[in-house]
Protein backbone atom coordinates (compact mmCIF):
# COMPACT_ATOMS: atom_id res chain seq x y z
CA UNK A 1 0.00 0.00 0.00
CA UNK A 2 1.09 3.24 -1.03
CA UNK A 3 0.20 7.04 0.69
CA UNK A 4 -0.46 8.79 -2.48
CA UNK A 5 -1.12 7.46 -5.79
CA UNK A 6 0.10 9.68 -8.76
CA UNK A 7 -2.21 11.92 -9.56
CA UNK A 8 -2.83 10.50 -13.25
CA UNK A 9 -5.98 11.01 -14.69
CA UNK A 10 -6.51 7.39 -16.04
CA UNK A 11 -6.19 5.59 -13.05
CA UNK A 12 -8.30 5.19 -10.37
CA UNK A 13 -6.13 3.43 -6.72
CA UNK A 14 -8.72 1.75 -4.61
CA UNK A 15 -8.47 3.59 -1.06
CA UNK A 16 -7.64 1.79 1.96
CA UNK A 17 -9.85 2.92 5.26
CA UNK A 18 -6.72 2.65 7.63
CA UNK A 19 -9.26 3.35 10.96
CA UNK A 20 -10.32 6.57 12.37
CA UNK A 21 -8.31 9.53 12.10
CA UNK A 22 -6.13 8.03 10.01
CA UNK A 23 -5.33 8.97 6.37
CA UNK A 24 -6.50 6.34 4.07
CA UNK A 25 -3.57 4.12 2.10
CA UNK A 26 -3.90 3.14 -1.28
CA UNK A 27 -3.53 0.22 -2.74
CA UNK A 28 -0.66 0.22 -5.19
CA UNK A 29 -1.91 0.90 -9.10
CA UNK A 30 2.09 0.30 -10.00
CA UNK A 31 5.08 -0.15 -8.58
CA UNK A 32 6.54 2.41 -10.69
CA UNK A 33 6.28 4.78 -7.50
CA UNK A 34 8.57 2.82 -5.08
CA UNK A 35 11.18 1.33 -7.64
CA UNK A 36 11.76 5.31 -9.06
CA UNK A 37 12.73 5.64 -5.44
CA UNK A 38 14.82 2.83 -5.28
CA UNK A 39 16.38 3.51 -8.70
CA UNK A 40 17.49 7.15 -7.10
CA UNK A 41 19.12 5.50 -4.04
CA UNK A 42 21.33 4.00 -6.64
CA UNK A 43 20.11 0.37 -7.93
CA UNK A 44 20.82 0.61 -11.53
CA UNK A 45 18.60 -2.53 -12.69
CA UNK A 46 15.26 -3.87 -10.76
CA UNK A 47 12.31 -5.30 -11.34
CA UNK A 48 8.95 -5.80 -9.41
CA UNK A 49 6.80 -9.21 -10.49
CA UNK A 50 3.26 -8.92 -8.10
CA UNK A 51 -0.21 -7.31 -8.06
CA UNK A 52 -1.71 -4.34 -8.68
CA UNK A 53 -5.01 -2.50 -8.04
CA UNK A 54 -7.29 -0.45 -9.97
CA UNK A 55 -10.49 0.61 -9.71
CA UNK A 56 -13.62 0.44 -12.48
CA UNK A 57 -11.13 -1.90 -14.74
CA UNK A 58 -12.90 -5.44 -15.74
CA UNK A 59 -13.48 -6.53 -19.63
CA UNK A 60 -12.01 -9.38 -21.58
CA UNK A 61 -8.66 -7.53 -21.18
CA UNK A 62 -8.95 -6.03 -17.95
CA UNK A 63 -8.83 -6.89 -14.13
CA UNK A 64 -9.28 -4.79 -11.06
CA UNK A 65 -6.52 -6.87 -9.44
CA UNK A 66 -4.15 -7.84 -12.41
CA UNK A 67 -0.33 -9.06 -11.96
CA UNK A 68 2.36 -6.66 -13.43
CA UNK A 69 6.02 -7.11 -14.03
CA UNK A 70 7.81 -3.87 -13.98
CA UNK A 71 11.62 -3.40 -14.68
CA UNK A 72 13.96 -0.55 -14.69
CA UNK A 73 17.50 0.04 -16.27
CA UNK A 74 19.81 2.94 -15.35
CA UNK A 75 21.77 5.00 -18.08
CA UNK A 76 19.54 3.17 -20.59
CA UNK A 77 16.35 4.75 -22.73
CA UNK A 78 13.41 3.02 -24.50
CA UNK A 79 14.94 1.66 -27.04
CA UNK A 80 16.90 -0.93 -24.76
CA UNK A 81 12.94 -1.75 -23.27
CA UNK A 82 11.73 -2.85 -26.67
CA UNK A 83 14.97 -5.06 -26.70
CA UNK A 84 13.86 -6.67 -23.45
CA UNK A 85 10.99 -6.90 -24.49
CA UNK A 86 11.29 -9.10 -27.46
CA UNK A 87 13.11 -11.37 -25.66
CA UNK A 88 11.27 -11.88 -22.96
CA UNK A 89 8.44 -12.68 -25.46
CA UNK A 90 11.17 -15.22 -27.46
CA UNK A 91 11.82 -16.77 -23.69
CA UNK A 92 8.63 -17.15 -22.48
CA UNK A 93 7.39 -18.79 -25.97
CA UNK A 94 9.71 -21.35 -25.73
CA UNK A 95 9.10 -22.07 -22.20
CA UNK A 96 5.39 -22.43 -23.06
CA UNK A 97 6.20 -24.74 -25.56
CA UNK A 98 5.88 -23.01 -28.61
CA UNK A 99 8.03 -24.00 -31.35
CA UNK A 100 9.92 -22.03 -34.24
CA UNK A 101 9.67 -19.01 -33.01
CA UNK A 102 5.79 -18.49 -33.85
CA UNK A 103 2.67 -18.53 -31.76
CA UNK A 104 -0.57 -19.44 -32.68
CA UNK A 105 -3.16 -16.67 -31.35
CA UNK A 106 -6.76 -16.98 -31.94
CA UNK A 107 -6.04 -19.07 -35.28
CA UNK A 108 -3.65 -16.42 -36.77
CA UNK A 109 0.08 -17.03 -36.83
CA UNK A 110 2.28 -14.40 -35.07
CA UNK A 111 5.94 -14.59 -36.07
CA UNK A 112 8.18 -13.75 -32.97
CA UNK A 113 11.81 -13.16 -34.16
CA UNK A 114 13.27 -9.98 -33.39
CA UNK A 115 13.19 -6.97 -34.03
CA UNK A 116 9.81 -6.57 -33.89
CA UNK A 117 8.18 -4.05 -36.08
CA UNK A 118 8.48 -0.44 -34.82
CA UNK A 119 6.33 2.43 -36.08
CA UNK A 120 4.92 5.58 -34.26
CA UNK A 121 2.09 6.94 -33.18
CA UNK A 122 2.08 9.57 -35.88
CA UNK A 123 2.14 7.16 -38.61
CA UNK A 124 -0.28 4.71 -37.43
CA UNK A 125 -2.68 7.71 -37.22
CA UNK A 126 -2.20 9.47 -40.49
CA UNK A 127 -2.38 6.02 -42.19
CA UNK A 128 -6.05 4.78 -40.23
CA UNK A 129 -7.12 7.59 -38.73
CA UNK A 130 -6.31 9.83 -41.00
CA UNK A 131 -4.84 13.28 -39.02
CA UNK A 132 -1.99 13.97 -37.28
CA UNK A 133 -2.35 14.22 -33.69
CA UNK A 134 -0.32 17.08 -32.02
CA UNK A 135 1.36 17.56 -28.57
CA UNK A 136 -1.82 17.86 -26.36
CA UNK A 137 -4.83 16.26 -28.91
CA UNK A 138 -7.66 15.83 -27.56
CA UNK A 139 -8.09 12.92 -25.14
CA UNK A 140 -11.16 12.18 -25.88
CA UNK A 141 -10.94 11.99 -30.12
CA UNK A 142 -6.72 10.38 -29.26
CA UNK A 143 -8.02 7.16 -27.40
CA UNK A 144 -11.48 6.97 -29.03
CA UNK A 145 -9.60 6.79 -32.29
CA UNK A 146 -6.81 4.68 -30.92
CA UNK A 147 -9.48 1.84 -29.69
CA UNK A 148 -11.68 2.23 -32.56
CA UNK A 149 -9.68 3.16 -35.60
CA UNK A 150 -5.62 2.21 -34.69
CA UNK A 151 -5.87 -1.09 -32.41
CA UNK A 152 -7.96 -3.44 -35.13
CA UNK A 153 -5.78 -1.92 -37.66
CA UNK A 154 -2.32 -3.01 -36.50
CA UNK A 155 -0.71 -5.65 -38.03
CA UNK A 156 -1.84 -9.48 -36.89
CA UNK A 157 1.35 -11.77 -37.91
CA UNK A 158 4.00 -9.62 -35.93
CA UNK A 159 4.33 -8.05 -32.29
CA UNK A 160 4.07 -4.31 -33.27
CA UNK A 161 6.16 -1.31 -31.18
CA UNK A 162 3.96 2.30 -30.78
CA UNK A 163 6.58 4.43 -30.06
CA UNK A 164 6.55 8.46 -29.48
CA UNK A 165 3.13 9.70 -27.89
CA UNK A 166 1.90 12.88 -27.87
CA UNK A 167 3.80 14.77 -25.01
CA UNK A 168 0.26 15.13 -23.01
CA UNK A 169 -0.50 11.32 -23.40
CA UNK A 170 2.71 10.08 -20.93
CA UNK A 171 2.76 12.20 -17.98
CA UNK A 172 6.25 10.31 -16.48
CA UNK A 173 8.34 10.55 -19.85
CA UNK A 174 10.71 12.31 -21.38
CA UNK A 175 10.06 14.49 -24.18
CA UNK A 176 12.33 13.61 -27.39
CA UNK A 177 15.40 15.90 -27.71
CA UNK A 178 15.06 15.95 -31.80
CA UNK A 179 10.86 16.90 -31.43
CA UNK A 180 9.44 17.75 -28.13
CA UNK A 181 5.89 18.06 -29.25
CA UNK A 182 6.20 13.93 -28.57
CA UNK A 183 7.38 11.81 -25.61
CA UNK A 184 9.61 8.22 -25.58
CA UNK A 185 6.98 6.37 -24.21
CA UNK A 186 6.32 3.02 -26.27
CA UNK A 187 3.34 0.32 -25.86
CA UNK A 188 4.10 -3.66 -27.25
CA UNK A 189 0.97 -4.82 -28.89
CA UNK A 190 0.40 -8.44 -29.86
CA UNK A 191 -2.50 -9.95 -31.49
CA UNK A 192 -4.68 -7.18 -30.36
CA UNK A 193 -3.41 -7.32 -26.82
CA UNK A 194 -1.46 -3.84 -25.36
CA UNK A 195 1.12 -5.93 -23.61
CA UNK A 196 3.60 -3.80 -22.18
CA UNK A 197 3.76 0.05 -21.56
CA UNK A 198 7.35 2.30 -21.03
CA UNK A 199 8.77 5.17 -20.94
CA UNK A 200 12.31 6.83 -20.93
CA UNK A 201 11.91 8.15 -17.76
CA UNK A 202 11.08 11.93 -17.23
CA UNK A 203 14.21 12.60 -14.38
CA UNK A 204 13.67 16.05 -13.70
CA UNK A 205 12.07 17.10 -10.40
CA UNK A 206 10.87 20.51 -11.67
CA UNK A 207 8.99 19.83 -15.04
CA UNK A 208 7.39 16.41 -13.50
CA UNK A 209 5.90 18.97 -10.32
CA UNK A 210 3.90 20.89 -13.13
CA UNK A 211 2.79 18.19 -14.83
CA UNK A 212 1.54 16.20 -11.44
CA UNK A 213 0.08 20.13 -10.77
CA UNK A 214 -1.75 19.90 -13.98
CA UNK A 215 -2.85 15.88 -13.68
CA UNK A 216 -3.66 16.89 -10.63
CA UNK A 217 -5.95 19.93 -11.63
CA UNK A 218 -7.55 18.18 -14.02
CA UNK A 219 -8.64 15.36 -11.25
CA UNK A 220 -10.04 17.48 -9.77
CA UNK A 221 -12.15 19.30 -12.33
CA UNK A 222 -13.36 15.42 -13.26
CA UNK A 223 -14.83 15.35 -9.55
CA UNK A 224 -12.08 12.32 -8.86
CA UNK A 225 -11.08 11.94 -6.02
CA UNK A 226 -8.02 13.92 -4.40
CA UNK A 227 -4.76 12.38 -3.69
CA UNK A 228 -2.00 13.48 -0.98
CA UNK A 229 0.39 15.64 -3.24
CA UNK A 230 3.39 12.91 -4.28
CA UNK A 231 5.96 14.52 -2.18
CA UNK A 232 8.03 11.69 -1.45
CA UNK A 233 8.07 10.69 -4.68
CA UNK A 234 8.79 14.03 -6.41
CA UNK A 235 11.80 14.98 -4.15
CA UNK A 236 13.83 11.33 -4.93
CA UNK A 237 13.46 12.84 -8.63
CA UNK A 238 16.49 14.69 -7.78
CA UNK A 239 18.64 11.91 -7.19
CA UNK A 240 17.51 10.17 -10.18
CA UNK A 241 19.80 9.89 -13.18
CA UNK A 242 18.75 8.72 -17.00
CA UNK A 243 16.68 5.65 -16.92
CA UNK A 244 13.91 3.61 -18.50
CA UNK A 245 10.95 1.58 -17.50
CA UNK A 246 8.80 -0.54 -19.02
CA UNK A 247 5.23 -2.47 -16.91
CA UNK A 248 4.23 -5.57 -18.79
CA UNK A 249 0.51 -7.11 -18.11
CA UNK A 250 1.83 -10.52 -16.79
CA UNK A 251 -1.44 -11.67 -17.74
CA UNK A 252 -1.78 -10.54 -21.26
CA UNK A 253 1.01 -12.04 -21.74
CA UNK A 254 0.02 -15.78 -20.83
CA UNK A 255 -3.26 -14.88 -22.57
CA UNK A 256 -0.94 -14.78 -25.73
CA UNK A 257 0.99 -18.31 -25.14
CA UNK A 258 -2.24 -19.68 -24.06
CA UNK A 259 -4.71 -18.66 -26.98
CA UNK A 260 -6.51 -17.65 -23.82
CA UNK A 261 -9.32 -14.96 -25.55
CA UNK A 262 -10.69 -13.62 -22.31
CA UNK A 263 -8.74 -12.60 -19.09
CA UNK A 264 -10.59 -14.17 -16.56
CA UNK A 265 -9.59 -17.81 -18.77
CA UNK A 266 -5.89 -17.00 -17.12
CA UNK A 267 -6.46 -16.58 -13.43
CA UNK A 268 -7.29 -19.15 -10.80
CA UNK A 269 -10.11 -16.91 -9.20
CA UNK A 270 -11.60 -14.00 -10.73
CA UNK A 271 -13.86 -11.42 -8.78
CA UNK B 1 -30.70 6.76 -15.92
CA UNK B 2 -28.60 4.51 -16.51
CA UNK B 3 -24.69 5.61 -16.75
CA UNK B 4 -21.46 4.12 -18.35
CA UNK B 5 -20.88 0.98 -15.64
CA UNK B 6 -24.16 0.14 -15.89
CA UNK B 7 -23.71 -0.45 -19.70
CA UNK B 8 -24.13 -4.80 -20.62
CA UNK B 9 -24.95 -6.88 -23.51
CA UNK B 10 -29.27 -7.01 -22.90
CA UNK B 11 -29.36 -3.39 -21.54
CA UNK B 12 -32.22 -1.05 -23.08
CA UNK B 13 -31.73 2.16 -23.78
CA UNK B 14 -32.60 5.49 -25.62
CA UNK B 15 -30.91 6.48 -28.83
CA UNK B 16 -31.98 9.68 -30.54
CA UNK B 17 -36.17 8.37 -29.01
CA UNK B 18 -35.69 5.52 -29.96
CA UNK B 19 -35.37 1.92 -28.11
CA UNK B 20 -32.08 0.22 -28.69
CA UNK B 21 -30.74 -2.79 -27.36
CA UNK B 22 -27.34 -4.01 -26.48
CA UNK B 23 -25.84 -7.13 -28.77
CA UNK B 24 -22.51 -6.49 -28.07
CA UNK B 25 -20.24 -5.23 -25.27
CA UNK B 26 -16.81 -5.07 -24.82
CA UNK B 27 -15.16 -2.77 -22.34
CA UNK B 28 -11.87 -0.81 -23.50
CA UNK B 29 -9.36 1.11 -22.17
CA UNK B 30 -6.18 1.65 -23.90
CA UNK B 31 -2.80 2.00 -21.47
CA UNK B 32 -3.13 5.64 -19.75
CA UNK B 33 -5.97 6.29 -21.75
CA UNK B 34 -9.95 6.73 -20.22
CA UNK B 35 -11.92 3.78 -20.54
CA UNK B 36 -14.16 3.22 -23.16
CA UNK B 37 -17.32 0.93 -23.81
CA UNK B 38 -17.60 -0.41 -27.27
CA UNK B 39 -21.20 -1.26 -27.77
CA UNK B 40 -23.26 -2.64 -30.93
CA UNK B 41 -27.01 -1.68 -30.67
CA UNK B 42 -29.98 -3.48 -32.36
CA UNK B 43 -32.51 -0.60 -33.05
CA UNK B 44 -36.04 -2.46 -31.21
CA UNK B 45 -38.30 -0.88 -33.87
CA UNK B 46 -36.44 -1.07 -37.50
CA UNK B 47 -34.01 -3.94 -36.54
CA UNK B 48 -31.05 -1.96 -37.65
CA UNK B 49 -27.58 -2.09 -36.08
CA UNK B 50 -25.29 0.44 -34.75
CA UNK B 51 -21.64 1.02 -33.20
CA UNK B 52 -21.28 3.69 -30.45
CA UNK B 53 -18.12 4.08 -27.95
CA UNK B 54 -19.35 5.23 -25.33
CA UNK B 55 -16.78 7.40 -22.05
CA UNK B 56 -17.31 7.38 -18.50
CA UNK B 57 -19.68 9.46 -17.23
CA UNK B 58 -22.50 8.93 -19.71
CA UNK B 59 -25.82 8.94 -19.09
CA UNK B 60 -28.75 6.67 -20.87
CA UNK B 61 -32.25 7.33 -20.52
CA UNK B 62 -33.39 3.80 -20.28
CA UNK B 63 -35.72 2.70 -23.09
CA UNK B 64 -39.20 3.70 -22.67
CA UNK B 65 -41.17 -0.06 -23.14
CA UNK B 66 -43.79 -1.30 -21.46
CA UNK B 67 -44.39 -5.57 -21.33
CA UNK B 68 -48.11 -6.03 -20.77
CA UNK B 69 -49.05 -10.07 -20.71
CA UNK B 70 -51.50 -10.73 -23.08
CA UNK B 71 -53.89 -13.78 -24.27
CA UNK B 72 -53.32 -14.97 -27.89
CA UNK B 73 -57.49 -15.09 -29.21
CA UNK B 74 -57.76 -15.86 -32.76
CA UNK B 75 -56.79 -14.47 -35.60
CA UNK B 76 -59.26 -13.37 -38.98
CA UNK B 77 -59.21 -10.39 -41.07
CA UNK B 78 -58.17 -8.06 -39.33
CA UNK B 79 -55.22 -10.01 -37.89
CA UNK B 80 -54.32 -11.00 -34.82
CA UNK B 81 -56.14 -10.37 -31.81
CA UNK B 82 -54.86 -10.45 -27.90
CA UNK B 83 -56.41 -9.66 -24.60
CA UNK B 84 -54.91 -7.86 -22.16
CA UNK B 85 -54.78 -10.80 -19.17
CA UNK B 86 -55.65 -7.89 -16.54
CA UNK B 87 -57.66 -5.14 -18.03
CA UNK B 88 -59.56 -7.24 -20.36
CA UNK B 89 -58.80 -4.56 -23.47
CA UNK B 90 -58.44 -6.73 -27.14
CA UNK B 91 -55.60 -5.42 -29.57
CA UNK B 92 -55.22 -6.79 -33.21
CA UNK B 93 -51.70 -6.92 -34.61
CA UNK B 94 -50.61 -7.49 -38.12
CA UNK B 95 -49.09 -10.38 -39.72
CA UNK B 96 -45.94 -7.94 -39.82
CA UNK B 97 -46.05 -7.36 -36.10
CA UNK B 98 -46.59 -10.65 -35.23
CA UNK B 99 -43.64 -11.86 -37.38
CA UNK B 100 -42.00 -15.01 -36.79
CA UNK B 101 -44.05 -15.60 -33.78
CA UNK B 102 -46.61 -16.89 -35.34
CA UNK B 103 -45.14 -19.48 -36.66
CA UNK B 104 -46.16 -21.46 -32.76
CA UNK B 105 -48.77 -18.85 -31.60
CA UNK B 106 -51.67 -21.09 -30.65
CA UNK B 107 -55.09 -19.64 -29.37
CA UNK B 108 -55.10 -19.45 -25.63
CA UNK B 109 -51.24 -19.06 -25.38
CA UNK B 110 -50.42 -16.57 -23.19
CA UNK B 111 -47.43 -14.39 -24.14
CA UNK B 112 -45.52 -10.91 -23.16
CA UNK B 113 -45.85 -8.14 -25.89
CA UNK B 114 -42.95 -5.49 -26.00
CA UNK B 115 -45.14 -1.51 -26.22
CA UNK B 116 -42.79 1.13 -27.32
CA UNK B 117 -45.19 4.60 -27.84
CA UNK B 118 -48.62 2.35 -28.28
CA UNK B 119 -46.91 0.14 -30.72
CA UNK B 120 -46.01 -3.32 -30.43
CA UNK B 121 -42.15 -4.53 -31.07
CA UNK B 122 -41.87 -7.60 -29.91
CA UNK B 123 -43.45 -10.65 -29.05
CA UNK B 124 -42.29 -13.14 -26.20
CA UNK B 125 -43.44 -16.66 -26.66
CA UNK B 126 -43.40 -19.46 -23.61
CA UNK B 127 -39.75 -20.49 -23.96
CA UNK B 128 -41.07 -24.15 -24.78
CA UNK B 129 -44.52 -24.64 -26.97
CA UNK B 130 -46.57 -27.97 -27.20
CA UNK B 131 -47.69 -28.33 -31.14
CA UNK B 132 -49.86 -31.22 -32.72
CA UNK B 133 -48.36 -32.40 -36.19
CA UNK B 134 -50.83 -31.72 -38.45
CA UNK B 135 -49.36 -33.34 -41.60
CA UNK B 136 -46.38 -35.55 -42.44
CA UNK B 137 -45.14 -37.71 -44.92
CA UNK B 138 -44.78 -41.83 -44.29
CA UNK B 139 -41.33 -42.69 -43.15
CA UNK B 140 -39.99 -44.20 -45.60
CA UNK B 141 -39.15 -47.91 -45.50
CA UNK B 142 -34.87 -48.61 -45.34
CA UNK B 143 -34.34 -44.96 -44.09
CA UNK B 144 -33.13 -45.63 -40.77
CA UNK B 145 -29.66 -43.29 -41.18
CA UNK B 146 -29.21 -41.98 -37.03
CA UNK B 147 -29.61 -38.49 -37.37
CA UNK B 148 -31.77 -38.18 -40.34
CA UNK B 149 -34.71 -35.91 -40.18
CA UNK B 150 -38.06 -35.16 -42.52
CA UNK B 151 -40.12 -32.01 -42.82
CA UNK B 152 -43.97 -31.90 -40.79
CA UNK B 153 -46.37 -29.37 -41.26
CA UNK B 154 -47.93 -28.50 -37.20
CA UNK B 155 -51.11 -27.10 -36.72
CA UNK B 156 -50.06 -23.48 -36.91
CA UNK B 157 -49.15 -23.94 -40.75
CA UNK B 158 -45.33 -23.83 -39.68
CA UNK B 159 -43.08 -26.38 -40.84
CA UNK B 160 -39.94 -28.09 -38.77
CA UNK B 161 -37.67 -30.77 -39.65
CA UNK B 162 -38.19 -33.84 -37.24
CA UNK B 163 -37.12 -37.42 -36.34
CA UNK B 164 -38.12 -39.88 -38.99
CA UNK B 165 -40.09 -41.90 -36.27
CA UNK B 166 -42.61 -38.12 -35.71
CA UNK B 167 -45.98 -39.12 -36.50
CA UNK B 168 -49.29 -37.25 -37.78
CA UNK B 169 -51.38 -36.07 -35.11
CA UNK B 170 -48.38 -36.48 -32.33
CA UNK B 171 -48.00 -33.65 -29.97
CA UNK B 172 -43.88 -32.36 -30.35
CA UNK B 173 -42.75 -30.10 -27.62
CA UNK B 174 -40.70 -27.07 -29.41
CA UNK B 175 -38.06 -24.56 -28.22
CA UNK B 176 -39.01 -21.43 -29.67
CA UNK B 177 -36.05 -19.82 -29.16
CA UNK B 178 -34.31 -21.79 -31.61
CA UNK B 179 -37.29 -22.84 -33.90
CA UNK B 180 -35.86 -26.67 -33.71
CA UNK B 181 -37.96 -29.65 -32.32
CA UNK B 182 -37.06 -30.81 -28.72
CA UNK B 183 -38.70 -34.27 -28.25
CA UNK B 184 -42.17 -35.60 -28.14
CA UNK B 185 -44.16 -34.37 -25.51
CA UNK B 186 -45.73 -36.60 -22.36
CA UNK B 187 -49.03 -36.53 -22.81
Amino acid sequence: MIKAPLPEVCIEAFPVFQGKGQPDLYLIPSPEINLKRLLAEGLDRIFQLGSVFRQEEQGRHHLPEFTMLEWYRSGADYHALMSDCEAIIEITARAAGWKGNSVTYKGQKIDINPPFPRTTIKKVFEKYAGWTPGPAPDPNRFNEDMVTKIEPNLPQDRPVFLMDYPASCASLARLKTSDPKVAERVELYAGGLEIANGFSELTDREEQGARFRKEARRRREQGLRVYPWPEEFLSSLSQLHKCAGMALGTDRLVMLLTNASNINDVVAFPP
Amino acid sequence: MYDSSDLRKGLKITIDGEPYIITEFQFSKPGKGQALYKCKLKNMVTGYTVDRTYRSGDKFEPANLDEVHMQYLYRDNKGFHFMNTNTYDQIALTSDQVGEAKSFLLENMEVDILFFQGTSIDISLPTFVELEVAESAPGMRGDTATGATKPVTLETGHEIQVPLFIKQGEILKIDTRTGEYVERAKK
